[in-house]
């Protein structure tokens, strides 16, 4: 019976990770692509839930999920514009700064336009409830969620790996002086990936909205994990990071199942060891620009 | 001819677009940040220092905090102020209990304020009342629960005005009882891993093991998480008859949330919840027993007026701890005025004598001598049934005050025996 108990919270763990997943892989690509560290990534997760909500009100459930990831690109453009642009060819400590800077005035522009106390959020009755198959049970929406997430994933890796623009992105991480010296400006494909990664945070904030407290502060949560996925996926890595998400997922599960305490601190532990041994985490590439 | 255009410009007295735009966006995000209001208050001013948690994840309830103590300061003020002094409320983001014992340090040496008041996270409210300990100088601990405040680890100048833990497991308790469900039942309990769960977690022990009830599972949480699900597996697998919540602030929001997302079949109560959370759940999400130690819909004219009036200026109704932010400063207030001084030890020396106060419930309360807690009526509540709330706020259901009116109000209290505080 323990068996089974394991496995359940290691199923459990695989779709927490997917929904992680949503969160890292955008900030891993704009790092790995910019050179940004984007600490303000949390904020457009908040702002997707508080949008998602917002449309929710007018147009229901579904379509505050769909619409609020475009409501936030939107809001990336003229991040990207206004404010990232500025930074590639900087020190990453500035940009870091900036972003950092830029994610706490969000945070007061959340209180200020929707209050400091948290929204009440609901899911349709339609997506409550467990889905049991034999021993095991799972949450109709994680399941419905783990869809989304699978369909997006699939979506980003032939993006990246089976059509031109993947091929100049990735070619971008690596050696961005050659791209630009073979007449390609890397700077639209830049916008685009922040159009893809704050898209997917905004994607996650909606998708969480309904199971977790929405509040301003929810963005500052989310960031931590996120930077611990990117950091054991290893930079540069689309698999580094799915990989890395799923294991923090399943790692987390089974220890609170052991060791409820320590079940925030796990990640952590995850990270340390995994540095120890590969320090550009499980398969980081080493990106010259960044050594 | 560019520099000239700049000089030509500087010396016109005007600034330059760029520089208009930094000016701005600068000012927007000092703004933002809330700087420390700069008061040009009268210079014989009543300073009082107030610490509330503003971020984390106790934030959403020190924003309702705030709300009630300025409303009752400009209230007090707009009455002509204390002894003809008016009152400075200065509020602060605690933070945690390092930050929270540095700022009242600083606020009491630098700032000139006469006391302390605030707090909800017990850990920090322990770090502040060593500081005014020190510093030998009231500290109002408002929002805190912990019975250890009030036992271990009191001291002669905290006051505690929150309900303890230990009256939110008697005032559920008694419900659970009334409704059979403890004798011989078996719980399943998840508890927030601080000084607050910890003491809320022995209280609930005391009461299972008095009442004959088992306990089958006991998980500690860190306060920063956000998935219960492999929680709710935990319990899934454990099989209980009652899931006991001894969860703080967002971790009963998104536990509930989740809960209900998962669809677990056993019943849940709870000791402790604020509106707040309860606000926060969301529609359909909440169910079960749980205490609370005021409510906006508490049938009390003077309740009442003051729910029509935080309304009117905030537009929406007090949460349990705009109410208890607001009835302190007000019996603060009181006291000073009855003292005729600000003096912490003649504060002190009053409260310790049994003044009784008007907090807005249907008895007064009073400070316990001996261990220096406010000595008040708390209340069960479970969840309206769906179509019977009248507003978005109006979702729980109070059950009679504990204890009945018929009874001495310390009969849900920790006795002298009980409790290891002996301060008079």
């Amino acid at each position: 019976m323990q068996i089974v108990f394991l496995l359940e919270q290691v199923v459990n763990g695989l779709v927490l990770g997917g929904y992680y997943l949503l969160i890292a892989l955008g900030l891993s690509l704009i790092f790995s692509v910019g050179g940004v560290v984007n600490l303000a990534h949390g904020a457009f997760y908040a702002i997707g839930a508080y949008v998602s909500i917002e449309i929710g009100k007018l147009l229901g459930f579904t379509w505050g999920v769909a619409l609020s990831p475009v409501v936030v690109a939107v809001l990336g453009i003229l991040f990207e514009r206004f404010i990232l642009r500025r930074f590639y060819q900087s020190d990453p400590i500035l940009s870091l700064l900036v972003t950092f800077g830029l994610a706490m005035v969000a945070e007061q522009l959340i209180r200020i336009i929707w209050g400091s106390a948290p929204i009440p959020t609901s899911m349709p009755a339609l997506m409550k409830g467990p889905v049991i198959i034999g021993e095991f049970l799972f949450s109709k929406y994680r399941l419905l969620l783990l869809a989304v997430v699978a369909v997006v994933l699939v979506g980003i890796w032939f993006l990246l790996h089976k059509t031109s623009f993947g091929r100049v992105v990735r070619a971008g991480i690596q050696q961005p002086d050659m791209v630009a010296a073979l007449g390609i400006r890397l700077q639209p494909y830049m916008t685009a990936i922040i159009i893809l990664g704050v898209g997917m945070a905004a994607l996650g904030g909606a998708l969480f909205a309904p199971i977790a407290i929405v509040h301003p502060a929810m963005g500052a949560e989310i960031i931590t994990v996120a930077f611990v996925v990117v950091v054991i996926g290893g930079l540069g890595s689309f698999w580094g990071v799915v990989i890395s998400a799923l294991l923090v997922g399943v790692v987390r599960g089974i220890t609170i199942h052991f060791v409820p305490a320590a079940g925030e601190a796990s990640m952590y532990v995850l990270m340390f060891l995994v540095l120890l041994f590969l320090p550009r985490g499980l398969l980081g590439e080493r990106i010259e620009k960044f050594d | 001819m560019k520099k000239k255009e700049h000089l030509q410009e500087q010396k016109s007295g005007s600034i330059s677009r760029r520089s208009a735009i930094k000016l701005g966006a600068g000012l927007a995000a000092g703004s933002a940040f809330g700087f420390p209001a700069i008061v040009q208050a009268q210079s014989d001013a009543i300073k009082i220092g107030h610490l509330t948690p503003m971020t984390g994840f106790l934030g959403a309830l020190g924003g309702w905090a705030v709300m009630g103590i300025q409303m009752a300061a400009e209230e007090i003020n707009a009455a002509g102020g204390v002894m003809g002094r008016k009152l400075e409320v200065n509020s602060e983001d605690s933070i945690n209990p390092d930050t929270a014992a540095t700022k009242a340090q600083r606020i009491l040496e630098r700032d000139g304020a006469e006391f302390l008041m605030g707090e909800i996270s017990s850990a920090s409210a322990l770090a502040i009342s060593q500081v005014a300990a020190r510093n030998k100088r009231l500290f109002m601990a408002l929002g805190p629960r912990s019975d250890t405040l009030r036992g271990k680890s009191c001291n002669r100048y905290m006051f505690c005005t929150d309900i303890p833990n230990t009256v939110m497991v008697n005032a559920v308790g008694n419900a659970l009882l009334r409704d059979n469900m403890v004798r011989g039942k078996k719980f399943h309990t998840l508890t927030a891993d601080y000084i607050f769960g910890h003491d809320l977690l022995r209280a609930a022990k005391q009461f299972f093991d008095a009442n004959d009830a088992t306990l089958i599972g006991d998980e500690l949480v860190a306060t920063d998480v956000t998935d219960f699900s492999p929680y709710l597996l935990k319990i899934r697998q454990s099989k209980p008859d009652v899931v006991c919540l001894n969860l703080a602030g967002n971790q009963v929001t998104n536990f509930v949330k989740q809960y209900a997302e998962y669809g677990l079949p056993f019943p849940t109560v709870g000791f402790n919840l604020n509106t707040a959370d309860a606000w926060a759940a969301g529609e359909g999400n909440l169910s079960g027993t749980w205490p609370t130690v005021w409510y906006h819909t508490l049938s009390n004219p003077r309740s009442f007026e003051f729910v029509a009036s935080f309304w009117k200026k905030y537009g929406k109704p007090p949460e349990n701890h705009a109410w208890i932010e607001y009835i302190a400063l007000k019996l603060v207030a009181q006291a000073m005025e009855e003292t005729k001084s600000t003096d912490s030890e003649k504060l002190i020396a009053h409260f310790e004598k049994g003044a009784k106060f008007d907090i807005l419930k249907n008895r007064e309360a009073y400070f316990r001598s001996w261990d220096h807690q406010l000595i008040q009526e708390g209340f069960p509540f479970t969840i309206k049934a769906k179509g019977k709330a009248v507003d978005q706020w109006d979702l729980l259901e109070l059950g009679p005050a504990v204890p009945g009116a018929d009874q001495s109000l310390e009969v849900i209290y920790p006795t002298k025996q009980q409790n290891p505080c002996t301060l008079a």
